[in-house]
């Protein structure tokens, strides 16, 4: 059967195809869509959750492969941080099942803090990876994945990029899919308790088994060479597909492809860099590639040259693409992309589009109420991550930091602690608060932070595609559960005033933040309304083109896309509104009303 | 057949649906298809793009500059923005209605997509169409990704018989919407069929 799937449903499918008994992951783009799949397709038999965060999903997971079932696990790069704690060691003991961790990378970075490289990852954990170039080749990567770790009794990384993510293709699936039959858990505390002996004496397999890893690898059937050439190129995932953009069908071009960057193929390189004199490495994030031939080079005692990053011809940040690869390649050997391109030199000046709170979001209420009732005094804003990081843009200006997952309820407390005379915020997602802010709060309240916690609850996982979390009282096996109540957890850890209020109701949101203001230690606000995207708008505002002055204050003071001058005058986007009312309380003339249809 | 077709837009506008529908319209009669969209913080009304590849001769996911036979832009600037994808003999179907990016509200700039409009239509074939006109029957600007590809089908650049389209629209959006997208679908694709007129006269 034939199916119109994205990366991340190629992904899915074939984790179904291999048998998968538990899925497991957190959102993050680009890799939340694997998740979102499987829960789409038939799944009887077996589990899948939206975990609280990488650590916790990799955990249930590596239980399940321990008792002999086969887990996926899934996030996005900076979430293998997360889990790294649980996968330094789970590297250590191994596994039963067969146990693969999806990290999805994201060159750019698109959507994310750090360009880092899970390849790297994986040589720091001493544990494969696969590096699919297109869906359909991580529809079969991944089985391939599941096989190699229950063959080697290891936990396997797969390494898919946002454009491998995020493209589509057709996928030959098959028509059904049954979980795995597996024996469950045999108990044996020398092997699944780690102790120092235990690393110890795995340590030292680990590193034969990668060698032998590393051969199986020099066969891998995506490990491959076309064309000969005295100048070579060797590349890796998307990057593969535009250097044969650049290349296509052409026999007189060595290209040589790496799928599996740890246990590197070294043997497999050797070979194919013997008739060689010069190599350039194309590969996005860090010059992994380049490293390992720099040192298959110096082993074997190879007599070439090595191009890529290191030496400026290959840029270290952002994405390759097929027209940076086809610029780097035509001063390395005779390729030319013969398209001839509209000149779009004089094109007029373009409007920036950065992307902004959705029209009607009640994060822009919530950081509109903070801002107004902080006029005068010193405040520090801390954000997170989610969708509410875009209130650092003009003309709100709310979010004065931002670092990790979590980091804005603990990074405040520093703040309270060396600047005194501020009024110090932080401010986090509902589902960021489940994923890793609850610690935080923890040790304001335990360390005798002075904070103001603004809790932005809009009953979702907005940014990533509106996944539920422990909050949301629905989970991914479709039941409808107990909700985990913020201002109870809240209340359980000793914070002393919680107070939960409608952002969208203006007046008493900014009097809420003044008063917490005013109490010592550690208070929260919970600004508690649902995201616009997903429910139904109340109604659309209207200007009384009459009473407006056009002092265009809407505009400056709360920066919604629906707001617009038209002809000069300031006009609402009746496609875009949503009846919020935040502009109708802002508006010094009351010229703006009409909320209710 | 080997086709390249680029969509582009402002996030909320609907170009992910209009791209999944080329791609499964090309992809139902038996073409091979990629595509990639754009997914993520982008999708909260900044610049998306959507690549549709279809036929044997594609290897990246991504178009190459000029290479896309077809632009469907839902709006002026991000036409412009994309530009350097299309063939120099390629076609544009324009959205000449702005939407404007709160940076450009607060400048007070004055952005309204008359010079990135006036611009296009020096550079290549062009089919303008005002989205607010063609939506107004409708009710709501949410039925211009539907429009638009009818416009590209009645013009004869999209390559795909119109009842593949159909049958996918029937497929793809909600039972209670389906009669509705029809009309737009048409709606759309008489626009289309009129610029052949034109050519023709």
């Amino acid at each position: 059967m034939k199916e119109y799937v994205m990366g991340n449903g190629a992904i899915a499918l074939g984790a179904l195809s291999a048998g998968v008994n538990l899925v497991a992951g957190y959102p993050g783009t680009p890799s939340s869509e694997i998740i979102e799949t499987i829960s789409k397709y038939p799944h009887e038999g077996i589990h899948l959750e939206w975990s609280v965060n990488e650590k916790a999903a990799l955990e249930v997971a590596a239980a399940a492969a321990y008792s002999g079932a086969r887990a996926l696990v899934t996030m996005k790069q900076v979430g293998l941080n997360v889990a790294s704690d649980p996968l330094m060691s789970l590297a250590y003991v191994g596994v039963k099942g067969g146990l693969v961790v999806v990290s999805a990378d994201d060159p750019g970075p698109i959507s994310s803090q750090t360009e880092q490289d899970t390849r790297r990852f994986a040589d720091y954990c001493r544990i494969p990876v696969f590096d699919p170039s297109t869906p359909e080749e991580a529809f079969v990567m991944i089985g391939d994945a599941f096989e190699y770790s229950e063959r080697y009794h290891t936990p396997v990384l797969f390494r898919p990029t946002t454009r491998v993510c995020h493209a589509y293709a057709s996928v030959d699936v098959p028509d059904s899919y049954s979980p795995k039959e597996y024996e469950g858990f045999i108990k044996d505390s020398r092997k699944w308790v780690i102790f120092p002996r235990l690393s110890y004496t795995n340590h030292g397999m680990i590193e034969e088994r990668n060698i032998k890893i590393g051969q199986e690898f020099s066969e891998y059937r995506f490990n491959s060479v076309t064309g000969t050439s005295k100048k070579a190129i060797v590349t890796s995932g998307v990057s593969y597909t535009y250097v044969k953009e650049c290349i296509g069908d052409r026999n007189d071009i060595k290209v040589i492809r790496i799928a599996t960057a740890f246990p590197f193929p070294e043997s497999f390189m050797a070979d194919a860099l013997s008739d060689v004199s010069e190599v350039l490495c194309i590969e996005e994030l860090s010059p992994y590639l380049e490293e390992q031939i720099l040192k298959t080079a110096g082993i074997h005692h190879l007599n070439v040259t090595v191009h890529g990053k290191h030496d400026g011809m290959v840029p270290h940040n952002g994405e390759m693409s097929t027209e940076l690869a086809a610029g780097i390649l035509s001063g390395y050997l005779d390729v030319e992309l013969s398209r001839e391109l509209i000149d779009t030199s004089d094109a007029p000046k373009l409007p920036l589009r950065p992307p902004v709170l959705c029209a009607g979001c009640p994060h822009r209420a919530s950081f509109y109420a903070v801002k107004k009732a902080m006029t005068g005094r010193k405040a520090v804003f801390c954000g997170d991550i989610g969708c509410y990081t875009l209130g650092n843009a003009m003309p709100l200006d709310m979010v004065d930091t931002c670092l990790c997952m979590g980091a804005g309820i603990t990074m405040a407390q520093g703040f309270a602690h060396t600047d005194n005379d501020t009024v110090c915020f932080a401010f986090v997602g509902d589902s960021t608060f489940f994923a890793s802010g609850m610690t935080g709060v923890v040790n304001a309240v335990y360390n005798e932070a002075d904070m103001i916690l603004c809790v932005l609850d809009n009953s979702t996982t907005a940014m990533t595609g509106h996944q539920p979390h422990p909050g949301t009282g629905r989970n991914m096996m479709g039941n409808i559960v107990d909700k985990v109540d913020i201002a109870k957890v809240l209340e359980g850890i000793g914070v002393k005033s919680i107070v939960t209020v409608d952002p969208l109701d203006l007046d008493k949101s900014v009097e809420t933040v003044r008063q917490a203001a005013g109490i010592k230690g550690v208070k929260a606000i919970i600004f508690r309304s649902p995201c616009i995207a997903i429910t139904k708008p109340k109604g659309k505002c209207t200007i009384d083109g009459s009473e407006c002055i056009n002092c265009k204050k809407c505009i400056k003071e709360v920066g919604c896309p629906a707001l617009i001058t038209a002809d000069g005058h300031v006009s609402i986007d009746m496609n875009l509104c949503t009846g919020c009312g935040l502009c109708a309380k802002v508006c010094p003339v009351s010229a703006i009303g009409g909320k209710n249809e | 057949m080997n086709k390249d077709i680029l969509i582009c837009g402002v996030g909320g506008q609907g170009t992910v649906l209009a791209s999944k529908i080329i791609a499964a319209s090309a992809s139902a009669e038996g073409s091979q298809i990629h595509s990639a969209e754009t997914i993520g913080m982008a999708q909260r009304g900044g610049s998306v793009t959507s690549h549709v590849r279809i036929g044997e001769n594609a290897y990246s996911p991504l178009i190459p500059f000029g290479n896309a036979d077809l632009l469907l832009a839902f709006e002026p600037a991000e036409a412009v923005r994309n530009l350097k994808y299309l063939r120099k003999d390629g076609v544009a179907i324009v959205n000449t209605v702005a939407t404007k990016p709160v940076t450009e509200s607060l400048a007070d700039t004055g952005y309204d997509g008359s010079d990135m409009t006036a611009y296009i239509a020096g550079k290549c074939s062009c089919i303008f169409v005002d989205s607010d006109n063609v939506c107004a029957p409708f009710g709501s600007s949410r039925f211009f990704n539907i429009i638009i590809l009818g416009i590209a089908s009645g013009s004869g650049k999209l390559g795909i018989a119109r009842d593949t389209v159909l049958k996918q629209i029937e497929k793809r959006v909600p039972k209670a919407y389906v009669d509705i997208n029809k009309k737009a679908f048409q709606t759309g694709y008489e626009i289309g069929q009129e610029t052949v007129n034109q050519q023709i006269k």
